[in-house]
């Protein structure tokens, strides 16, 4: 029997991934935007499993908010991207180091 | 309660939405030759958000079953982030034409409008779900706003680590709402409050509600950029073009610690000593970091995004108070805050060379109490104010937020504050002695400001000038009523 204790812990797991993703990737910029959408999945996982162990619909409907919001970041970070490409001709991590200090 | 009383409530908001998406009716329609039209409508939009205000959405109560409430507190919070997100939009024009070799695009107000209008449903939230949409909306266009030089690489640069931290603290943010929502079964804050209280009765406190709440505080330290998540703030704020830098260090900063304060007053009121041990250490880094960071800077626009961090650290010694005064004291220092900061800006978009191009350095302030005195002047008023040093009103702002810590015990904190304090007037007054002191820059523009650049920094001066003082009677009631909102 799945409880709601195996959502969380995959849910965790998720979210650390996400949050490692961003800090120790050095290859590629559009790995980090996957790994934001990995940290969203991780929370609307977490409200569905607490909806459904609630018995209470504001999890789910949260979930779809978060779900809408989460494609328009996406869009707003890929425009972001290509306009960054455009001026630098690379999206390596490394490379975002115009400012220091 | 019908639809139509919601409305009335909500009436800043609809002014906002519906002047936003008709402005960007307009600017598509008429494209680059509409910038001037648009702003000035956004302006008056902005304006008639904040007549509306007087009526039934300045303090009415609920609307739509509890999930915005206007009351005094996000009156006061609206007031001064329509008023700076105003000033955003009247300060650009001039900057684009100057620096980006085409003119401003129509889009620039209408992403402010929209930005405004979620600090606004930020300020009222009083449920999770508000609160992450309004937050969503104002990060998400100021994401465009940062990378709007689409040319410049340090503009897209910025927008790009702008969007990727915002993003995590969003994440971090929401991750904390999830657990919060699953362990006390509501996303409304008067019943988050509720069963903190029941928890922290029980002998054994759930973990699930301490996770929730430090990752709540987490996500909310990024968006006010609070020490140990700052680390974007310097470079954003040096990319960005100026007039956002501007906009970024105002009005999204008043929203932003307006909702920490009522997430933490309203929704986690039952647990103040928990979360006071994460409002103070931020405070402190905050102070220390932003006063140390700044000492090595060349560039006016970094040493400004330190000290925007330094300021937020003083604003949160009053939220570490937890009482009806210091959150009076966070509002004035914010109300404050803002004319001082904005005034700052004000000035850098006046560092120009001879052939009228922007510069930024430092050096390049040098010897302008020859060449510019009167805004030499204003801008060491800016600096000794910012610095808190009497008789300016800057000393004010700093004096409320002392007050009320150590009327709640709080003596290291406030002790402590104090002496960082000092720390942070060492890169202010560098700045006052270039300007007075050092042998004049080889070049720098003789203009003036225009007379509505030059009206601005003169309102701002007069603002923060000791005559600010004939204000506290005004300004302290108004902040009280707003604090004693939450209480």
């Amino acid at each position: 029997m799945i409880g709601l204790i195996h959502y969380l812990v995959v849910s965790a797991i998720l979210f650390t991934m996400g949050c490692v993703g961003i800090f120790l990737n050095r290859k590629n910029l559009i790995v980090i935007l996957m790994a934001i959408e990995l940290i969203l999945l991780s929370v609307n996982l977490n409200l569905v499993a607490f909806s459904a162990a609630l018995g209470d619909l504001v999890g789910q409907v949260f979930a779809m908010f978060v779900l809408t919001v989460a494609a328009g970041e996406a869009a707003i970070g890929l425009a972001i991207l290509v306009i960054y490409y455009r001026g630098r001709g690379t999206i390596a991590t490394d490379d975002v180091n115009r400012m220091k200090g | 309660m019908d639809y139509a009383t919601n409305l009335a409530l909500t009436l800043p908001e609809v002014v906002l939405g519906i002047g936003g998406v008709l402005l960007m009716m307009v600017s598509a329609w008429g494209g680059p030759g509409s910038t001037r039209a648009v702003s000035w409508t956004a302006v008056a939009v902005l304006g008639g958000a904040v007549i509306a205000l007087l009526g039934p959405a300045g303090g009415g109560g609920e609307a739509f079953d509890g999930l915005y409430r206007a009351d005094a507190f996000s009156t006061f919070a609206k007031v001064l982030i329509y008023v700076a997100t105003a000033v955003s939009i009247l300060i650009a024009p001039d900057f684009f034409r100057r620096t980006a070799g085409d003119d401003l695009r129509p889009e620039y107000p209408v992403l402010m409008l929209f930005s405004a209008l979620g600090m606004g449903m930020m300020v009222s939230a009083v449920d999770l779900l508000t609160l992450y949409v309004g937050l969503e909306m104002q990060s998400l266009a100021a994401y465009v706003l940062a990378s709007f030089v689409r040319r410049d690489l340090r503009s897209a640069e910025a927008g790009l680590k702008y969007f990727v931290l915002g993003s995590l603290a969003s994440g971090i943010l929401l991750y904390g709402v999830s657990l919060v929502y699953g362990f006390t079964g509501t996303t409304m804050f008067d019943g988050i409050a509720a069963a903190y209280a029941a928890d922290a009765a029980e002998p054994a406190r759930s973990l699930g509600l301490v996770f929730g709440l430090v990752f709540v505080f987490a996500g909310l330290a990024f968006k006010i950029a609070a020490v140990p998540f700052h680390m974007w703030t310097p470079d954003v704020y040096q990319g960005a073009p100026t007039p956002v830098t501007a906009f970024f260090a105002s009005a999204p900063k008043v929203a932003a610690m307006a909702l920490a304060v009522r997430v933490a007053v309203e929704a986690m009121g039952p647990v103040t000593d928990q979360w006071r041990q994460i409002v103070i250490f931020a405070a402190l880094a905050s102070i220390i970091l932003g006063a140390v960071g700044a000492i090595g800077q060349s560039n006016v626009k970094r040493l400004l995004a330190y000290s925007s961090i330094n300021n937020v650290g003083f604003a949160l010694i009053g939220l570490a108070a937890g009482t009806a005064e210091g959150v009076a004291g966070v509002l004035t220092y914010m109300a404050i805050y803002i004319a001082m900061t904005l005034g700052s800006f004000l000035v850098v978009l006046q560092m120009r060379d001879v052939n009228g191009i922007q510069v930024e350095s430092i050096a390049s302030l040098s010897g302008m109490s020859r060449t510019r005195p009167a805004l030499a002047a204003a801008m060491a008023m800016f600096m000794f104010s910012l610095a808190g040093i009497p008789p300016l009103f800057g000393f004010y702002a700093k004096f409320a937020v002392f007050d009320a810590a150590v009327a709640a015990g709080l003596f290291p904190l406030a002790a402590i504050g104090v002496a960082a304090s000092v720390i942070g007037a060492y890169y202010y007054l560098r700045i006052v002695k270039t300007m007075y002191f050092d042998e004049p820059a080889p070049a720098f523009h003789k203009g003036d400001e225009g007379a509505l650049q030059g009206g601005l920094i003169a309102v701002a001066a007069v603002v923060i000038s000791p005559l600010g003082y004939l204000a506290i009677p005004f300004l302290g009631a108004w902040s009280m009523a707003a604090a004693r909102a939450l209480f």
